[in-house]
């Protein structure tokens, strides 16, 4: 008898000090990208924000696939689950999300965005509520092998078909020699990152980007179906079949194994390509992307923003988390150590940055002047309508189908759809 | 079959038995032990299929679900400014339910016909017979998902072993993107799902084959037929009941098949099964009433082939018989 108040003694400090655990250390969930060192960036940037707050933080790691990260998303947020606090977005996504996520200008105050480019800015702001905070931009920006092109006499293209004929004859010319490299590489499988090179290669032939800002189609035009068309002559002749099938990482393990001559990526890739253990150190050059006959450089807007769920059981320290990781220090270490690029304006006149990764300065309009998906004007309907172009432009890669059919095709599609955001 | 010849005296005999208190006795107790399976079907599998048709006829949407209102059949159908839409006019549906059936058909035929192969083997007596038996059931015991990963790698365009190996023997000169051309990529899932699903095909046949009669073979041999007449004439008929155990199973896994195409070849339309389509509607697009849809027909599609397989096996069977 004599133990029982004993055991409830101990079971009561046990509750105490867990009671005050609870006061004080809350934990977190974020989920990060995996993409390149981006889980790493995440990592240490989330172990600076513990040791300032003594908080703890969980990391889920969710698909590299926007898509299906997208999918991962709604199912987890449309069951009104606590179960991850900070959200890493898509700059297409807020629109979608909206209803789950919270208005940060709440918590964080209305100046929380100052200094942030404002194009982001507005995209994140939905209905005068700023669900997201903008943590890095993205536009698809050219990377080229310097070391190839000065031996074979080229300067960087800036046209389509240049880069074509230069692709294909230091291809030759290397293949000749015994190397198998290929000349162009760039995502092209069937999912939201054909989205972005297709518009790049639509946009920069004068086609328009899908849809136009007032809702209506604009897909089905001569100069978007010769853009396919050019896109469906480098399969099996500078670019491997493959490429129907990559992503982002596919795409850079070719390039930075030193086989391919150009590649089309976001800018995370010219941290890695110039890492220690890079075959192409030092030999990478990076322009923005070719343009076609009538049209200018055209680079698609990407980027991501972290928000906080609705369902977050500590929204104030979710918030204070996305502060963090968003603020000044943060992105300059970001950009300097992943080149990563800033959504803080200033950061482009930092010198350290720039001498971290030189192309911020010299394509700083590419970057704030890159073309933006469709999603504003498609609303709820992007998902589908972004589905229904990278199949399309799949289908017009994989030879299934010409470009001007395929367009058609496509054009009938969105029609059916039309009825729902317009 | 069988009550071919229980008929006649049938009818006399069975009137005054199901009167008896012993036949209500058992009719009650036997109702007592299907209840609790009953309920639990009706709850796990007759609720979500009928609240899925009910979702089917409206146009909920997976972030409001409960705003969605009925709108009858169009989702399925419907006439609108001198168009027809919904899910009977999509060639993209039309499209993932041929690839379905072709997926099914093909690899369900590849599979038994090398599932019985490697039955036969196994069967035979040989040293290590124990070892090869346990690690030809290897495939099947890997998770789908780990497995397809593995295959995602080994038929990788640049760095896959397929491709190596494939070069090195000079059977191709440049390498082959097996996950990401339309002409190759339904045939490396089906690859895939083959070497998967073989050795469940032939763990049916070898269990079939172990319970064979011996005289017949014993008689066989002595009167000097040609082994591969006696397969056909003796052990494929015997074996084939458990062969169509076999068949229906993977038919009806074959024809909702998800997991290994969408890690292989994800939402591509060439390799797109009616699963993959169904899914991509409900999650991606958040298109409850379509997606539910979709699901229906995969339902409808999936209850009619299972009964006209049944219908032909059973048939055949009789024929077979007689």
């Amino acid at each position: 008898m004599h133990k029982k108040p004993l055991i409830t003694a101990i079971a009561l400090a046990g509750a105490v000090t867990a009671g005050i655990g609870q006061a004080q250390a809350a934990e977190l969930t974020i989920s990060c990208g995996a993409v390149g060192v981006e889980l790493t960036l995440c990592q240490e940037g989330v172990a600076a924000w513990e040791e300032r707050t003594g908080h703890s933080v969980d990391i889920v790691s969710t698909p590299n696939s926007s898509t299906e990260r997208l999918s991962l998303y709604q199912q987890i947020l449309s069951a009104n689950s606590s179960d991850i606090d900070v959200l890493q977005v898509d700059v297409v996504w807020p629109g979608l999300l909206a209803n789950h996520l919270l208005d940060l200008s709440e918590t964080l105050g209305e100046d929380a965005t100052a200094g942030h480019f404002p194009a982001i800015v507005e995209n994140n702001t939905v209905d005068g509520r700023l669900v997201a905070m903008p943590w890095f931009t993205d536009a698809g920006v050219l990377y080229y092998r310097k070391d190839l092109l000065e031996e074979y006499g080229f300067e960087p293209p800036e046209t389509w078909e240049q880069l074509t004929e230069i692709a294909r004859e230091i291809q030759a010319g290397e293949q000749a020699a015994g190397d198998r490299i290929w000349g162009y590489v760039f995502q092209g499988r069937a999912y939201e990152g054909l989205t972005c090179n297709a518009l790049e290669w639509v946009a920069s032939y004068g086609g328009g980007t899908i849809v136009d800002a007032e809702g209506n189609l604009t897909v089905n035009n001569a100069n978007a179906a010769a853009a396919l068309d050019l896109a469906a002559s480098w399969i099996g002749d500078i670019t491997p079949e493959g490429v129907l099938n990559y992503t982002e990482e596919e795409a850079r393990g070719l390039f930075q194994s030193g086989n391919a001559v150009f590649m089309r990526n976001w800018p995370y890739a010219w941290s890695l390509a110039q890492g220690e253990d890079s075959e192409v150190r030092d030999r990478v050059g990076v322009v923005k992307l070719p343009h076609g006959p009538e049209g200018e450089s055209a680079a698609t807007l990407g980027g991501w923003n972290l928000a906080v769920s609705r369902y977050s059981e500590n929204p104030e320290l979710a918030a204070d988390l996305v502060a963090f990781l968003t603020g000044e220090a943060e992105q300059k270490r970001r950009a300097i150590e992943g080149s990563y690029n800033p959504t803080l304006e200033r950061l482009y006149e930092d010198e350290e940055v720039l001498a971290a990764v030189p192309f911020f300065g010299t394509l700083y309009d590419t970057f704030a002047n890159a073309v933006a998906r469709p999603s504003a004007a498609t609303g709820e309907s992007y998902g589908r309508v972004s589905n229904a172009f990278f199949d399309t432009s799949h289908s017009v890669l994989s030879g299934e189908m010409s470009a001007t059919d395929a367009l058609a095709q496509l054009e009938g599609q969105l029609r059916r759809l039309e009825r729902r955001w317009k | 079959m069988t009550t071919t010849t229980t008929t006649p005296s049938a009818p006399t005999r069975a009137r005054p038995y199901r009167g008896t208190k012993v036949r209500r006795q058992r009719v009650r107790a036997a109702w007592t032990f299907l209840t609790p399976m009953l309920v639990a079907l009706a709850l796990v599998a007759g609720w979500p299929l009928l609240r899925t048709f009910y979702f089917s006829l409206t146009d909920g949407t997976l972030s409001a679900l409960g705003d969605a209102s009925f709108i009858g059949l169009e989702n399925y159908l419907v006439y609108d400014d001198g168009a027809w839409y919904g899910l009977l006019t999509d060639p993209l549906w039309w499209r993932s339910v041929w690839n379905t059936l072709f997926f099914a058909v093909v690899s369900v035929s590849l599979e038994v016909v090398f599932g019985v192969i490697v039955a036969l083997i196994l069967n035979a007596e040989f040293r290590g017979r124990m070892l090869v038996r346990a690690a030809v059931l290897i495939p099947w015991a890997i998770p789908t998902i780990v497995s397809a990963k593995m295959w995602a790698w080994m038929l990788n365009d640049q760095f896959g072993i397929i491709n190596h190996l494939l070069m090195a023997l000079g059977i191709i000169d440049a390498p082959i993107a097996w996950t990401a051309s339309a002409t190759y990529s339904m045939w490396a899932v089906i690859m895939v799902d083959v070497w998967k699903t073989i050795p469940f095909v032939a763990l049916l046949a070898l269990a079939a084959l172990q319970m064979l009669p011996k005289d017949c073979y014993e008689a066989a041999e002595v009167d000097g037929i040609h082994p591969l007449r006696v397969f056909f004439k003796v052990t494929l008929p015997l074996i084939t009941p458990a062969l169509m155990v076999a068949v229906i199973f993977r038919l009806l896994d074959a024809l909702r098949v998800f997991d290994v195409i969408y890690v292989l070849t994800s939402n591509a339309s060439s390799t797109m099964t009616m699963s993959i389509y169904a899914r991509q509607q409900l999650v991606e697009f958040q298109d409850v009433g379509y997606g539910s849809a979709a699901s229906t027909l995969l339902f409808l599609i999936i209850a009619l082939a299972t009964v006209a397989y049944l219908y032909l096996g059973r048939n055949r069977l009789q024929l077979g018989g007689e």
